[in-house]
């Protein structure tokens, strides 16, 4: 008798470093390979990152097997503007920020609550109005959730974010 | 670099004069004026007109798979791009080098539902290697010389580069010349050393090893099939093949096992299943080549050759990865055998061999003869005995014909064989033959078809003779379209839903029609006499072979099975009792 077990896997959460020529089209391309395989995108930045303007970071926040990870990794390292692939969470310790804005209409009383959850959490006002903030606030995912969180009871009105830009540590670069 | 200014149109024809390029597939229209214009009366490449575009993308595949060189294919923006599509799909899924130059709307008009206008670049991105919207007439020879790159190297694709009308008729005088690399593109061919050393003590510890060996040994060339002739003798293990590898090892040499997979041999499924070390060469462990993944080869350590690293792991773990070109890995894994084998006592694998020939004996392909009717096998091997000391290459449809040609006729060189695989393309073989044709005029180029796929291209009968190309179509005429006939019997309790080809052409009078000459024929005993006939008729020929309607084609793994639970002939066709039966509508895959 054969036997076969199908090894279980747990889905992980990893943050990808992508290098990429700076050509038209290049987004679309990550993109259509993340939905057209039926990947995961958590978080999505992306902007030139040399002076000249030719190479683009992408940094992509993705959900998946390990097994599925390695998929991913090797399908975009074969598109043909990709220079290189980096797993910041594989490769080890990197720094991870998010940036958000985050607009409240507050009510007497909840002013003080705000800007001193604010003050906690070390944003910026960055616009205010009689009645109304900006908050800009930068950290890691949970930090900027967890700021959000405590806005819903202060008066949200909406925030935005840029999602998670990435480095690992050290002085080595990609 | 020159200081003479040319135009657009001219550039890409000059681009492509330096890259080699002879022949070109494809089919005008007004956003490719320009290029044809460039085109007429200069003589260093052939346009061939096709009279579908999707013909045009299959015959460049023909070309390019029975030459080693790419296809290139013409057309114009909007329709002429889409009809396009399916022959980019199927150069994609089977690894094939093209190049498809595409007309668009002139620049100032894209994004505005002008004419004939199409996304062509966002509708081809997921059915190419890669793809180009030319913006800049500058960089238009730059962007010929780097697809031709792209589409060749490391694992071969198609490209499309979408060249807007007015970019055709701006001038430049910026012009490359020679190999361009690509700045971030470069697959690595050597493989990694110390796996391969890895992957030969695996060979060398084997009791039961084989080779299974795909259209990657193709795609690295001549130099590849060579090197793997080498390695599979040296080592004296059995060799299977995929559908789209065959011809890569010898058919009648004595280790090879024939084709593996849903249609396979029974002695390659099971010798597949019960190896304890797999190499992998040039295969992508499809699945129909895998069956039921959770029981394929469960004992076996995997060695995995490709070019492509996504290719390895995908659906089946492999305990030895090596990315590398095929050639390049083989030639390696050769020194390291040699060595090693010297130091060792050398193999012997009598006791896995004892264990095929039982799988041999039961003769698996063996089929009911008739006097009466055609059987569709039989026709395939008399096809296979009158060519088989002639310069031919043979090309099919897709469906049972498909599957009988892959397992009847015999291939001893690589590039001789051109088939759908990965997308099983029916109206993929006429066109591809007139492909294959065009590469080698004096050869004999014969499309196995069948006669509902043939009617997916038919119109290239035009093609065929307007440049004099004596293709021969062989229809194994069932009246059926056998292969989903042949799946409703076992899985859908034979309620044959539309799958009966009625309103038939009379496929005689259809080649008298065009020019060409045409054969019936429906007796065992008058094959030879058709076959001789179309081989030595000069131009083109249609052979209407009426065959067995409800002939089914076996082996067969039936979907979701594992290798060892094939369906046999006589199970079926003797009306054995024991005959399998197999749940109803269920197959998924
Ligand atoms: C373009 C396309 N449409 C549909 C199919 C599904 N299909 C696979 S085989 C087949 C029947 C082919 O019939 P025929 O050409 O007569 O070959 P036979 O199986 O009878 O030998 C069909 C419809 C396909 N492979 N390709
Ligand atoms: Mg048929």
């Amino acid at each position: 008798m054969y036997h076969t077990h199908k090894e279980i896997e747990l889905a992980e959460r990893h943050t990808l470093s992508i290098i990429v020529d700076n050509e038209a089209g290049v987004l679309a391309r990550v993109i259509g390979l993340f939905s057209g395989r039926g990947y995961n995108i958590e978080h999505l930045t992306v902007a030139p990152v040399d002076l000249s303007g030719k190479e683009s970071r992408i940094t992509v926040v993705t959900v998946g097997t390990p097994h599925v990870i390695e998929q991913i990794k090797a399908q975009l390292d074969r598109l043909v503007p990709v220079h290189r692939v980096a797993d910041l969470t594989e490769s080890g310790p990197h720094v991870e920020r998010e940036l958000a804005l985050i607009k409240v209409h507050c009510n007497n009383g909840e002013q003080q609550a705000a800007l001193r959850i604010a003050e906690a959490f070390r944003a910026k006002t960055v616009d205010s109005s009689f009645d109304s903030y900006i908050f800009e606030v930068t950290g890691k995912t949970e930090k900027i959730r967890a700021f959000i969180k405590l806005m819903e009871d202060a008066g949200l009105v909406e925030a935005v974010r840029t999602g998670v830009a990435a480095l690992t540590r050290g002085s080595e670069g990609l | 670099m020159s200081g003479k200014e040319f135009s657009g149109a001219e550039i890409i024809i000059n681009s492509l004069v330096d890259l080699g390029v002879e022949v070109i597939f494809g089919y005008p229209g007004g956003a490719v004026l320009p290029l044809y214009d460039a085109l007429y009366g200069q003589d260093k490449i052939r346009h061939i007109l096709v009279r579908h575009e999707q013909a045009a993308v299959h015959a460049a595949e023909g070309y390019a798979r029975s030459t080693g060189k790419p296809g290139v294919v013409l057309v114009t923006s909007g329709p002429g791009a889409t009809n396009a599509v399916t022959g980019l799909t199927d150069a994609m899924l089977d690894s094939i080098p093209v190049i498809c130059l595409t007309g668009q709307v002139p620049s100032h008009l894209i994004g505005s539902d002008a004419f004939q206008e199409a996304d062509t670049v966002g509708i081809t991105r997921h059915c190419t290697k890669h793809n180009y919207l030319v913006r800049d007439v500058d960089q238009l020879s730059r962007i010929v010389h780097e697809a031709y790159y792209v589409a060749t190297s490391g694992r071969p694709g198609p490209v499309v580069i979408d060249i807007p009308k007015d970019i055709q008729i701006f001038t430049s005088s910026i012009s490359h010349s020679g190999a361009i690399k690509h700045r971030s593109y470069q697959p690595e061919v050597k493989g990694d050393i110390d796996s391969i050393r890895q992957a030969v003590s695996l060979m060398v510890g084997a009791k039961k090893p084989i080779f299974y060996t795909g259209g990657g040994v193709i795609n690295s060339g001549p130099a590849a099939a060579q090197l793997l002739r080498e390695i599979v003798q040296l080592t004296g293990a059995p060799i299977t093949s995929t559908l789209m590898g065959l011809g890569a090892y010898p058919a009648s040499d004595r280790q090879f096992l024939g084709m593996l997979g849903m249609h396979g041999t029974y002695e390659a499924n099971h010798a597949m299943h019960d190896c304890d070390v797999m190499i992998c060469v040039g295969a992508r462990f499809d699945d129909r080549v895998t069956g039921r993944l959770e029981a394929f080869s469960p004992n076996s350590r995997k060695i995995h050759i490709d070019i492509d690293r996504s290719s390895i792991n995908k659906t089946v773990r492999v305990d030895v990865p090596i990315v590398g070109d095929v050639a390049h890995v083989l030639e390696d894994m050769l020194k390291i055998w040699k060595a090693t084998i010297l130091e060792n006592a050398s193999q012997s694998y009598d006791d896995w061999w004892a264990q095929i020939e039982g799988w041999r004996e039961r003769d698996c392909l063996k089929y009911r003869t008739s006097d009466d009717v055609i059987m569709p096998q039989y026709a395939l091997e008399r096809l296979q005995e009158l060519t088989k000391d002639k310069d031919v290459y043979f090309t099919t449809e897709v469906g049972q014909h498909q599957m009988w040609a892959a397992q009847f006729l015999k291939f001893e060189d690589p590039n001789r064989w051109m088939t759908s695989g990965g997308l099983g393309t029916m109206g993929y073989g006429f066109p591809a033959a007139i492909g294959v044709q065009i590469a080698h005029p004096d050869a004999l180029v014969i499309d196995v078809a069948g006669e509902a796929s043939i009617q997916m291209n038919i119109q290239e009968l035009g093609t065929a003779i307007q440049y004099g190309l004596p293709v021969k179509i062989f229809i194994l005429n069932n009246e059926y379209m056998g292969m989903v006939r042949q799946w409703q019997e076992l899985n859908h309790g034979g309620r044959y839903s539309q799958s009966y080809s009625d309103s038939l052409p009379d496929f005689i009078a259809l080649a008298k029609s065009y020019g060409g000459h045409g054969i019936l024929v429906d007796k065992p005993a008058d094959v030879d006499a058709a076959i001789k006939e179309m081989i030595e008729t000069k131009g083109l020929v249609i052979v209407d072979c009426r065959v067995e309607k409800l002939a089914n084609c076996f082996p067969m793994v039936p979907s979701g099975a594992a290798h060892n639970e094939m369906i046999l002939p006589d199970d079926d066709e003797a009306g054995n009792e024991n005959k399998q039966e197999f749940k109803g509508g269920a197959a998924l895959v």
